[in-house]
């Protein structure tokens, strides 16, 4: 299960970057896409959406970092543990 | 000392703080459920979607700012103690809610409207994301040894018994005063926002009366506060990985599953399948009554057999139905399908005179009113507007004046047609049956997450650590349902299909859902922890 842990942490860390290129990549085509009257409500959506979702991805990031390091190897059992 | 609480003392515990819960979602959630006259309240009135759309972007603001509330009133919390913050939260959930309600309306005070309505949506915001995370520890910190996850429960039917009590105030006011005085500029829409000063009054009054949390009253005589919370939850890396672990394995799909299940098939069974405006709120009035008690039903269940399974289990079924439960709703709802007799079907039509437009003299309104009865007892209701133009007969451009009518002749335009459909007893009742199975997937869920996230982490910044990954996962990604399903839904539209694929915005949900069950199952422990007092 541990391997599995760690090889899924990876993972994470490559979908992380990919939302965000997706999410840039989407943006850019539907504000291009939106006409005159429109394209002020597009670029707002999609500046409240980047904003959002980048520091979750960078968080996803971080997950997939630790996971594939073995640090979710072991939970710990009790509060003394996430003090160290 | 946590196995022996007096069962009356918990049961004061839990009712002082649930009811203060459930009056901070009972005003976080007016706001969504009357999001439609809102719009048309604090936005400019041609603004047609585009003002549903950035009312829909307010109230998503609201839940964005949660978990900057969970990390100021977190860290607050865990300072000076759980009693004073959520108190703190609950006036500043109420006095704003209150101050929503008296803002005069986009014709009165223009573009100011808007911008005072969305500061006051992001103090709701903030308010609330201190305060679930302090009832939640607060009541966890007094459960017995072994019941955590069936006391802290109770708190968790707040947040869908606050949605119930906003639907029915709302439904009592609307009723009363009918839909023209109800969505006035100072019509009855504004009531449900003043009266949550009256609740709030009540609830502040029963909270000064709370004693502090009797872990954190002995981790302060001790000298034993963190110091700083937000650099013991967030700087330390053995905390913080446990941190994104409730958020990514458990809390961001909790979060879409719940507002799908209360919030998203409420928008669809009113805005797609186009049923009307009461009914289809009696329809999640009943569904939300009928599968409360599957909270604590849950909540106890986590307490014999942990809380992971039950929480991996409810995301997995929402995964694998969502698509067929809202094919279903569709199909139900539809004329076409709907069992009939052509032949025997009634139709009562009432055509209008004409209405001249007041600012252009030469456009005129001719309104149709068509309802349709079938046998099962659905009345489908077709409101059609014509708009016609006066153009002239020689060269076809607008003219022109009414002076002279010989000159002129009508060309019509591309009708808009408003459809409101009130359903017979059985389809009401499979209505009623298929948002019932999506708020139980919602108590499997949420029911035991209280329990789960308090047994994560340590006393001294319970609040802040559980907080933050709580209001990203409800705020964020939950919140954001109904905004990025819509949304999405638009991204389909194309000339060729002018509605879109309806069921696109469910592939959010389920996307986040699935992403978060394959973290959970492998990810997360099932473990129970008995002892929280360390």
């Amino acid at each position: 299960m541990n391997s599995i842990k760690k090889l899924l942490g990876y993972v994470w860390m490559i979908i992380a970057p990919a939302i965000i290129c997706f999410l840039v990549y989407e943006a850019v085509t539907k504000i291009t896409a939106s006409s005159e009257a429109t394209r002020s409500n597009v670029i707002l959506q999609w500046v409240i959406i980047l904003l959002i979702f980048t520091p979750i991805c960078v968080g996803f990031f971080i997950f997939g970092k630790y996971a594939s390091e073995d640090a979710y190897a072991h939970l710990p059992s009790n509060s003394e543990e996430l003090e160290n | 000392m946590n196995g022996t609480k007096q069962p009356s003392k918990i049961a004061f515990v839990i009712g002082a703080s649930s009811v203060g819960t459930l009056i901070e979602w009972y005003d976080f959630y007016i706001f969504g459920m009357l999001a439609t006259i809102l719009s048309k309240q604090f936005f400019p009135a041609d603004a047609g979607t585009a003002a549903l759309l950035s009312t829909l972007a307010i109230f998503a603001a609201g839940f964005i700012v949660r978990p900057f509330g969970a990390l100021v009133f977190g860290r607050l919390g865990d300072l000076i103690g759980r009693k004073h913050t959520f108190l703190l939260t609950l006036i500043i959930m109420g006095g704003s809610t209150f101050a929503i309600g008296l803002v005069p309306g986009f014709k009165t005070i223009g573009w100011l409207a808007p911008i005072l309505v969305l500061i006051l949506r992001l103090l709701q915001g903030l308010a609330l994301g201190g305060e679930y995370g302090g009832a939640a520890t607060y009541v966890a910190e007094h459960a017995p040894e072994g019941q955590r996850g069936f006391w802290t429960s109770w708190i968790q039917t707040t947040a869908t018994l606050g949605l119930f009590l906003a639907l029915g105030v709302i439904i009592l006011i609307r009723s009363n005063q009918g839909v023209e005085q109800f969505s006035a500029e100072w019509g009855g829409w504004r009531y449900p926002f003043w009266i949550s000063i009256i609740l709030v009054g009540v609830s502040v009054l029963i909270r000064m009366k709370m004693s502090e949390s009797p872990m954190f009253t002995k981790l302060k005589s001790e000298g034993k506060t963190s110091k700083n919370p937000l650099k013991e939850s967030f700087g330390n890396k053995a905390n913080f990985k446990m941190v994104l672990l409730a958020l990514f394995g458990a809390v961001m799909g909790q979060g879409v599953v719940w507002y799908t299940g209360q919030f998203y098939a409420q928008s669809f069974i009113e805005t797609v399948c186009k049923i009307d405006f009461i009914q289809s709120r009696n329809i999640m009035l009943v569904a939300i009554l009928m599968a409360t008690p599957c909270f604590v039903l849950f909540g106890w269940l986590s307490d014999k057999v942990g809380r992971k399974w039950i929480m991996l289990i409810g995301m997995l079924a929402a995964v694998l139905t969502y698509r067929p439960i809202y094919k279903e709703f569709i199909n139900i709802t539809s004329a076409s399908n709907r069992t009939q007799i052509v032949d025997l079907r009634l139709t009562n039509t009432i055509t209008a005179f004409p209405i001249i437009d007041t600012k252009d003299k030469t456009k005129l309104y001719i309104k149709q009113q068509s309802d349709t009865t079938y046998l099962d007892g659905s009345v489908f209701k077709y409101f059609k507007t014509d708009t016609m133009i006066l153009v002239s007969p020689v060269d076809g451009t607008r003219p022109l004046t009414l002076i002279n009518p010989d000159m002129i002749k009508y060309k019509s335009p591309k009708p808009n047609v408003v459809v409101e459909k009130t359903m017979g007893r059985a389809a009401y009742w499979d209505l009623i049956w298929l948002v019932f199975i999506q708020i139980v997937y919602v108590t499997m869920v949420y029911g035991p997450i209280a329990a789960f996230l308090v047994e994560m982490f340590p006393t001294k910044i319970r609040y802040t650590s559980m907080s933050l990954p709580y209001h990203i996962g409800n705020g964020v990604f939950g919140g954001l349902v109904p905004f990025l399903g819509t949304l999405i839904v638009e991204f389909t539209k194309s000339p060729l299909h002018p509605n879109g694929d309806v069921l696109a915005g469910l592939w959010y949900p389920i996307g986040v859902a699935a992403v978060c069950f394959v973290i959970g199952i492998i990810y997360l422990q099932n473990k129970i922890d008995k002892d929280v007092m360390d």
